[in-house]
């Protein structure tokens, strides 16, 4: 990691650090854009208020719109200002980063998209309820699925506190507190009131303003560089402060041995971890078959690829243009890149065209969190009401012997999910809080990494092995989870560093910051062990039920 | 099997009714199930997606009745007759059907023993093809930087190089996955899903 040595910094006074001005027009941008997003869940909240409505948003999206949405659920604003943010500083180390998060969706359409929407009806554990009717399973799937969103619900909360506070101009602890607990009262209320359908609109706003955004920002970069991307290349190079090597790997993983094998720790994560995330999973329910559900992908695939291909462009460009030293300055994880670059590209600052587009692309910045948080929501609230509550806790056998209370309506259920969405809500504002110092990448490698342990074997053992049992189900996701969390209590992130959780003791022995590598093989061999010393065989009717439905489409929902 | 018709009340034209309007091809009667119980008459099938109250009602595994020895139909549907005009969701399940028969006998049938070879025969090999050259490319940061830094066109190096060839890899299978499912499952899928569902009412 390049040092910023605080004498160039104080020896170039900043260029183009946001002044004041331009913060009146974010402000107003930012109101803008909670009264649409409030407007639409009003609008479409009064749709229905069935089951299917809240989870799945009437089921009857194109893939057109899914493919916006999930492009809109995936892109948070850790990919739009973070990886361009990384690119800006450490270069192509940032461009690595970015590959994984593509790559994986290639998981998600061949082995996932069509086969979970087929088989399953709301959530993830729907899947493996098909095969595996045992509530320890539902429990489990669903446990994990809450313990996925709300680390990636911290991610983002975390995230948008510095941001909008950085946005607006003011670096304070009390702005960023009452963005977080702002942020967190605006996504409940779009989640209870609006369900599925109001989310999976707001995604689709954000979407498509996130790229028409990334597409305006580019056309400007490339006519600035007269279409030559390689002087683009040259002239970010110049400015990094780092020459050729930043055109070249390890900038910033290449230090030792142990940095690069937490790489591809983290690499492994990524790649594996999109296919077991929840909100990305409920998704594929709100078109209508599986053909949609692949075609949404698809749409998905190339709104991700061409909105990374374009970060890449940003992050040199904010290099090039801005200097790796200003956007450090600026803000050290780089996330204010894209901004700056805007302040550049409109004319610089003072131009009024600096100021609209560095407000724009705030504005932009800012729906990009909402809307990922209200996605995030609902996903924990449904896999909370819809599997641990209705599929495992009401049906659970009474130690007295009495009956259990039994599946409870779908009403009853969304209503607990209403009332979940409000509670995990204010968990996360309070976990927020006090997670403020934790690295926000490192909180979503570690989603990735929990959700590529527990959730991605259970799945594909589910689908494809036919011998799979309720053991297996139940040890897969546990063998996953558990080693997932200790390794990463145990690791530099939470002691034993000057940037960790408590950085006054050290009681680490896990060298990688990213379980990733460890845990994921674990999650595998648990299911594999536990389906093998399973005392019953897998029920080989409803293997057959559920290759029928998931390949052909057969009774689904 | 051949033609549905997506004239269902209150269901609206959905976008996804490809398979409707012209689709029986020359080649489709040989993607029928061969060992697949098929009810004499053609029986109104059920639209693809259901209306939210209907949904509710999936077809569970009823309890195990003895095969009542489902007479083995050649391919079914005669052209004269196709199933057509789906009525609004019947909200009745597979009752009196042996459920669980009718999903273990949809699994023997030959024809989607078809769909799950070519399914998985393209799948379990580009899945493993990619995710190794992924898992190659992040590796060879590590294990060979040299060779990664060496220089290819202008400021472009060998790391660049492979990098945007992820991206390519990335849209290039995508669409031959799709296309792949469009030529060799979509119809046969479709095909078998409202056979299946016919033997289930």
């Amino acid at each position: 990691m390049t040092t910023t040595s605080g004498v160039l910094s104080t020896a170039t006074p900043p260029p183009v650090a946001p002044t004041g001005q331009h913060h009146g027009l974010a402000i107003v941008l930012f109101a803008v854009i909670v009264l649409v997003t409030l407007g639409i869940t009003l609008w479409v909240g009064r749709q229905g208020s069935a089951a299917e409505d809240f989870y799945t948003g009437g089921r009857d999206f194109t893939p057109l719109q899914n493919g916006f949405a999930l492009s809109g659920d995936y892109l948070s604003a850790a990919s739009f200002l973070g990886v361009a943010g990384l690119i800006a500083l450490y270069g192509y180390d940032g461009v690595l980063y970015s590959i994984g998060f593509l790559v994986a969706w290639l998981v998600v359409l061949m082995l996932v998209a069509e086969l979970v929407r087929n088989a399953g009806r709301y959530t993830l554990a729907d899947v493996l309820e098909l095969r595996l009717r045992h509530r320890k399973v539902r429990a489990a799937a669903g446990g994990a699925s809450v313990v996925v969103t709300l680390l990636y619900l911290v991610a983002q909360m975390v995230g948008a506190g510095s941001l909008v506070a950085l946005l607006l101009g003011t670096n304070s602890a009390q702005a960023r507190t009452w963005t977080i607990i702002a942020v967190g009262a605006l996504m409940i209320v779009y989640v209870t009131i609006g369900g599925m359908r109001a989310t999976t609109w707001i995604q689709i706003v954000k979407a498509f303003l996130l790229i028409a955004g990334s597409v305006l920002l580019t056309v400007l970069l490339v006519v600035r560089f007269h279409g030559d991307l390689f002087d683009l290349m040259r002239q970010a190079a110049r400015h990094s402060g780092a020459g050729q090597r930043y055109l070249e790997p390890g900038l910033k993983y290449g230090a030792t041995f142990t940095s690069r094998l937490d790489f591809f720790s983290l690499g492994l994560a990524l790649v594996l971890g999109t296919a077991g995330l929840p909100h990305i999973l409920s998704r594929f329910y709100t078109v209508p078959t599986a053909r949609a559900a692949r075609r949404s992908t698809m749409w998905a695939i190339g709104l991700v690829g061409g909105f990374y291909l374009m970060a890449i462009a940003l992050g040199l460009g904010a290099t090039a243009l801005v200097g790796s030293a200003e956007v450090r300055h600026a803000n050290s994880a780089g996330n204010t890149a894209v901004p700056l670059l805007a302040l550049v590209l409109g004319g610089g600052n003072g131009s009024t065209g600096g100021v609209v587009l560095f407000a724009l692309i705030s504005a932009i910045a800012f729906a990009t969190i909402l809307a990922v948080v209200a996605g995030l929501t609902l996903a924990s609230s449904a896999a909370f009401a819809h599997d641990i509550w209705a599929g495992a806790w009401r049906v659970r056998p009474r130690r007295d012997g009495g009956a259990a209370a039994g599946k409870p309506t779908e009403q009853q259920e969304v209503v607990v999910a209403r009332f979940a969405a409000g509670g995990i809500g204010a968990v996360a504002i309070v976990i927020s809080l006090y997670a403020q110092q934790l690295n926000v990448a490192f909180l979503v490698g570690l989603a990735f990494a929990v959700a590529a342990s527990s959730n991605l074997p259970v799945l594909l053992y589910s689908l494809f092995w036919s011998r799979f049992t309720a053991r297996g189900a139940v040890w897969a996701v546990y063998g996953g989870l558990v080693p997932a969390i200790v390794l990463v209590f145990f690791s530099p992130v939470v002691s034993g560093s000057k940037v960790a959780l408590f950085p006054g003791v050290d009681f680490h022995w896990f060298p990688l910051e990213n379980p990733g590598i460890v845990s994921i093989p674990l999650g595998f061999l648990a299911g594999w062990i536990g389906t093998l010393t399973s005392p019953e065989p897998a029920d080989a009717d409803r293997f057959a039920e559920l290759e029928v439905r998931a390949l052909t489409g057969a009774g689904a929902a | 099997m051949p033609q549905q018709q997506t004239s269902s009340p209150g269901q609206g034209q959905r976008f996804d009714w490809w398979a409707a309007p012209a689709a029986a091809t020359a080649s489709e009667p040989a993607a029928v199930p061969r060992r697949t119980a098929v009810p004499a008459q053609p029986v109104p099938t059920r639209p693809a997606a259901a209306h939210p109250a209907a949904t509710g009602a999936e077809p569970v595994a009823a309890p195990v009745v003895p095969p009542a020895a489902p007479p083995v139909v050649p391919p079914p549907a005669p052209a004269a007759a196709p199933p057509v005009a789906p009525q609004a969701p019947a909200p009745t399940p597979a009752s009196g059907t042996d459920s669980t028969e009718v999903y273990r006998s949809v699994q023997a049938s030959a024809a989607f023993q078809d769909i799950r070879r070519s399914y998985r025969a393209f799948v379990f090999p580009t899945s493993g093809a990619f995710l190794g050259w992924y898992l190659m490319y992040v590796a060879a940061e590590a294990a060979a930087p040299g060779v990664m830094r060496s220089r290819v066109a202008g400021p472009l190096n060998v790391a660049w190089v492979l990098g945007l060839l992820q991206f390519a890899t990335t849209f290039l299978l995508t669409w031959l996955y799709a296309r792949n499912a469009r030529t060799k499952r979509d119809r046969a899928a479709l095909g078998l899903r409202w056979d299946t569902q016919d033997q289930l009412r």
